[in-house]
């Protein structure tokens, strides 16, 4: 009873914040929003088990790279508005993104996959250890750890150099 | 009825909640008052005292004077976000509170309720990282109150403390791993169970796991805290002289007190996590067996009432005097009630919680009495340039003597 | 309803987020506001990841996840240092107005 309320309105929340990213005219407003569906999301992965992964997601996404963006909003928009002109290329991107949901639908309700998903998880409900997470990534997955802790050094001197003033 | 019997989880939940949201709230009011007289007297004056007796009344009055002051709001300010932001700051503040537990969960000295432990709202396997991203979030309130005043200074201020705070958060985060690597696990309640004993065993003096004494630990996450909360010598972005009042220049009234009320609840926090890491949580500084400690809280309570008794009688004021007498009740009230046994020997925990976090507190008050404040740039390069390294150089060593110990002790 | 949602609607609402993240990303003119609606498909993306990790039982989908989220933070590092230079050399930030290759 209980996690299909938290679902319906960890949900709504997600469906809703994307909407107003959408729909808002200042950019600030959009970032807000978008906070809001990551925040609903680290929610659902808490009803998914996933408790580890729903901290690094508040901690890191919506805790370090929503504050990066609206730190740039806020130091840009001093003064520029959001005008958005209405691109008559819009419209056929918009059917194809419903007509995209639309067929992921249809999959999941009539393909044989989609229809043994549909009955939840056959194992009994367990969460995910961090001890058991933090084993795999530092076994199995040690490479691609290490890469990603290459690629955000490659990042900062990236975004320092171009950061820095011609002088 | 029924429903309290079917949902016990839920209800208990509930009680607690409504109980520590109470104490909270209280708690943050007289932290203020605490401040005020302890600045005061360190400046050689008295502080609030007239209001009530010795001032006590004085956070009562201030918040009348919040609730009823003007609420001015700038025209050009974003109404939504203007609004939104001291409520965010206050909720996550008051958030963060609810992982903390207070006294045993399992074990001697805990008390069920309804089934539940009572002293804790919940016990999370992974409470510290929960904690971390509450107080991540907590970038937030003073960015958007910054940004959403629509003027130089808030802009400025708002702009600055939150850099300092995402600059600091870092720091404070790597200064906590070291206790997480000794203890190897994310839970309070674990944590503090592994620091069981005596004083010598907490983290901040202990070797029992072969790991270090966390002693720089401790010092680069106090330090780390002290600028997360934006205090002194760290408070540049809501200083006075500088920059009128940083992100909360536009609020007034009760918006105000929000962010007021949300600032001292993060230095609530940060005490809280600070006592569980290092200083043993709710554990008691004597080895278990000394029984005879189970009558300290009755005994600093009697000796309390017995404080106000003496300044009852040697009070002039009528009102005062009423006021004191009626503190010197329920002091001995309440001192008298924790000498019965039962209730001493399951008072511990929270006793021992609440005075380590009154030091840290203290702490916290003695250097924003003290200490002058860092310029900007001081303080970042400060965070960057010493705290970080100092804290990460605290890691390796941890991790250091964690591998090679077993390997020296087995020769 | 009693026992676990079923995986399916978690989904359907990750294909929800993903088409709502093409739609703000095909209709938005300001350029950070583009750069969210990628954030929000990759955000779409690891629910969909975790979903399955919790549907086959195995905790390689939230490996996945945890590379997703890191490399999201390298790329919005660097992506919001360019839309910086993009804007001291514009003076906007609307998407129709960067349209020549040299700045």
């Amino acid at each position: 009873m209980i996690p299909l309320i938290l679902f319906i309105l960890c949900a709504a929340l997600a469906i809703a914040g994307a909407i107003v990213l959408i729909w808002a005219h200042e950019p600030i407003h959009s970032a807000l929003a978008l906070i809001l569906v990551m925040v609903a999301l680290a929610i659902l992965y808490l009803l998914l088990g996933a408790p580890f992964i729903s901290a690094v997601q508040i901690i890191v996404y919506a805790g370090a790279i929503m504050v990066l963006f609206v730190f740039v909003i806020m130091l840009l928009n001093f003064g520029l508005e959001e005008r958005t002109n209405f691109s008559k290329l819009a419209i056929p991107g918009a059917l194809l993104a419903v007509v995209l949901m639309a067929e992921i639908a249809h999959w999941l309700a009539h393909s044989s996959i989609g229809r043994a998903m549909a009955n939840g998880p056959a194992a009994p409900a367990t969460e995910a250890s961090t001890v058991e997470l933090s084993k795999m990534l530092f076994r199995q997955y040690l490479f691609p750890f290490e890469a990603t802790s290459i690629l955000i050094l490659i990042a900062i001197l990236g975004a320092l150099v171009l950061a820095r003033k011609e002088s | 009825m029924e429903f309290i019997y079917q949902h016990p989880v839920l209800v208990a939940a509930i009680i607690k909640i409504a109980v520590l949201l109470f104490i909270v709230m209280t708690a943050l009011a007289y932290l203020t008052w605490l401040e005020r007289k302890a600045i005061a007297h360190i400046q050689s004056r008295w502080g609030p005292y007239n209001v009530g007796a010795h001032g006590l009344l004085q956070p009562l009055a201030d918040g009348i004077k919040f609730l009823f002051k003007e609420d001015i709001t700038p025209p050009v300010a974003d109404k939504f976000v203007y609004t939104l932001a001291p409520f965010l700051a206050l909720a996550l503040g008051l958030t963060a509170i609810a992982l903390i537990p207070f006294g045993p969960v399992r074990g001697p000295g805990s008390v069920p309720l309804l089934g539940q432990p009572a002293w804790a709202v919940t016990d999370i396997n992974i409470g510290l990282l929960m904690l971390f991203a509450i107080t991540s979030l907590g970038v937030y309130g003073v960015a958007l109150a910054g940004w959403s005043s629509n003027s130089k200074y808030p802009l400025l201020g708002g702009l600055r403390s939150s850099a300092q705070m995402i600059s600091y958060e870092v720091s404070l985060t790597m200064s906590v791993v070291g206790v997480v690597l000794v203890a190897g696990t994310l839970s309070f309640n674990e944590l503090i169970e592994k620091q069981s004993g005596a004083f010598w065993h907490w983290n901040v003096f202990s070797v029992r796991y072969g790991g270090v004494p966390q002693i720089v630990g401790f010092l680069c996450y106090l330090t780390a805290a002290i600028a997360e909360t934006n205090r002194v010598p760290f408070d540049l972005p809501e200083a006075e002289t500088e920059l009128v009042a940083g992100f909360h220049t536009e609020y007034s009234s009760f918006k105000f007190a929000m962010f007021f009320m949300a600032e001292y609840a993060n230095m609530i926090t940060v005490s809280c996590l600070a006592t569980i890491l290092f200083l043993g949580g709710w554990l008691s500084p004597f080895p278990e067996s000394w029984h005879w400690q189970w009558f300290l809280p009755g005994a600093g309570l009697l000796a309390l009432a017995a404080y106000c008794a003496w300044n009852t009688v040697a009070e002039m004021r009528g009102i005062a005097r009423l006021q004191l007498g009626v503190v010197t009740l329920l002091a001995g009230g309440g001192g008298l009630l924790c000498l019965i046994p039962v209730v001493a020997e399951h008072i511990q925990g929270p006793f021992w919680f609440t005075t380590k976090i009154l030091a840290i507190l203290f702490f916290y008050i003695w250097m924003r009495a003290t200490l002058p404040r860092f310029r900007y740039d001081q303080l970042m390069s400060f965070g960057w340039k010493l705290l970080l390294p100092l804290s990460l150089a605290n890691l390796v060593i941890t991790a250091l003597a964690l591998v090679l110990w077993p390997l020296v002790k087995h020769g | 309803m009693t026992g676990a949602i079923p995986i399916s609607w978690y989904l359907v609402l990750s294909a929800i987020l993903f088409g709502l993240g093409v739609i703000a990303f095909v209709f938005k003119r300001n350029v950070i506001t583009v750069f969210m609606s990628i954030e929000l498909m990759l955000n779409a993306v690891n629910l969909a990841f975790v979903a399955f990790a919790r549907a086959h039982d195995q905790l390689d989908g939230l490996v996945f996840v945890f590379f997703v989220i890191v490399v999201a933070a390298a790329e919005a590092a660097v992506g919001l240092a360019i839309v910086i230079m993009l804007a001291q050399n514009r003076q906007s930030l609307n998407v129709e107005r960067v349209n020549l290759l040299k700045l």
